[in-house]
């Protein structure tokens, strides 16, 4: 894969260290003359200098035949931006840009970037589920959809061990899409019976994300 | 009108002191507090200090009910987005964003971004000027020529 990155401070840095060894194409670039000059010594001509926001250094850079633009800039504005270029521009694929207030999240997938990555959000959520005991993790929010995957890992006091897929009062939105017995996946039918220690794996709308934690947890006392 | 201006520069000032003069309802958004001094003592408007890409700082600042949104900070990205927030998010009817990239201002403007790019309209006006011809209007000066195309 041809992968662009573009901000080379440490998350562009890491991000281009790790594809390269992973045997991908990437060319990390940043504006910064003196960090190019640095980085060159590591990555030779996988670095270039330049801004990512502008249309002239991104047809340079080929972002044409580019796979992925990552934009990994500590603003999030310029992220942004980098991002809708890419699409617009060079019909890149796929444009992953990287947010610090998380709350932009919901704002740059209306406005129309397929992935974000908020390290607020996941230290956040590692928090979260410290808390509530972990029973039910989202791995990721499903591009613009605003789906999760959720998996969970059913304890013998779940209420719905014993239970068949089709009479589980599943909130809207919900789909179990797969089954973990035993390090065994099967996909699920109306008529599975789950049992204790079985991993559920499901698609939700993020609203009922909650909801759907309910149905599975073990019952609290009040 | 509603208005909300992003950005207390001198454009913004200017626009803020000269349309709440006029009567119009006039918010603006600046998070440094010496830039508001450019407001002058007479500035009947409201200021909000704070980050304008921040939802709440733009709901406060009344965005919900304004009739037209001008982002005037000094980064052409910032004010892109903003201005993208303005219009998606909250449905302002008239938006408008200065950008300084005669690129980027014309790939946003054909997106639906009315955007402003001093350095084009700058730059046209001095070349009529230098050649004696009569000025042109601002929308001509506002167009990308070919020969900044690459």
């Amino acid at each position: 894969m041809y992968i662009i990155i573009v901000g080379a401070g440490n998350v562009g840095y890491y991000l281009a260290k790790t594809l390269l060894n992973a045997g991908h194409e990437v060319l990390l670039i940043e504006r910064d003359k003196r960090r190019c000059d640095l980085l060159r010594d590591e990555f030779g001509e996988s670095v270039m200098r330049g801004r990512g926001d502008e249309i002239r250094t991104m047809r340079e850079a080929g972002a044409d035949s580019a796979d992925i633009v990552v934009a990994c800039t500590g603003d999030d504005e310029d992220n942004l931006i980098i991002s809708q270029i890419a699409k617009w521009y060079f019909n890149v694929p796929r444009t992953v840009a990287r947010i610090n207030d998380p709350r932009n999240e919901s704002i740059f997938q209306q406005l129309g970037i397929d992935a974000t990555v908020s390290s607020t959000n996941i230290i956040y959520h590692l928090i979260e589920q410290e808390i509530e005991a972990g029973e039910v993790i989202p791995l990721a929010a499903l591009k613009r959809g605003n789906i999760e995957i959720v998996d969970v890992e059913l304890s013998t006091r779940s209420p719905v061990v014993g239970k068949r897929v089709q009479d589980l009062p599943l909130p809207p939105d919900a789909l179990i899409v797969c089954i973990i017995r035993q390090e065994n996946a099967m996909l699920p039918h109306g008529d599975t019976v789950l049992e204790a220690n079985d991993s559920v794996i499901a698609l939700v709308s993020a609203q009922n994300e909650r909801q759907l934690r309910k149905v599975f947890a073990e019952e609290q006392e009040e | 009108m509603r208005i909300v201006i992003l950005g207390c520069g001198r454009t913004g000032a200017a626009l803020a002191r000269i349309m709440a003069a006029e009567g119009h309802r006039v918010t603006l958004i600046e998070w440094n507090n010496d830039s508001l001094e450019r407001l002058g003592g007479k500035f009947t408007g409201a200021v909000i200090t704070g980050n304008g890409l921040d939802e709440d700082v733009l709901k406060k600042a009344g965005i919900e009910q304004a009739d037209m949104f001008v982002a005037l900070t000094e980064g052409d990205n910032r004010n892109l987005m903003a201005a993208q927030i303005a219009k998606d998010r909250f449905r302002v009817p008239k938006v408008i964003a200065k950008v300084n990239d005669p690129i980027r201002a014309e790939a946003y403007r054909e997106r639906g971004i009315y955007t402003i790019c001093y350095s084009l309209i700058g730059s046209a006006m001095i070349r009529d000027l230098a050649y004696d011809r009569p000025l042109g209007s601002v929308e001509e000066y506002n167009v990308v020529p070919p020969e900044l195309k690459d």
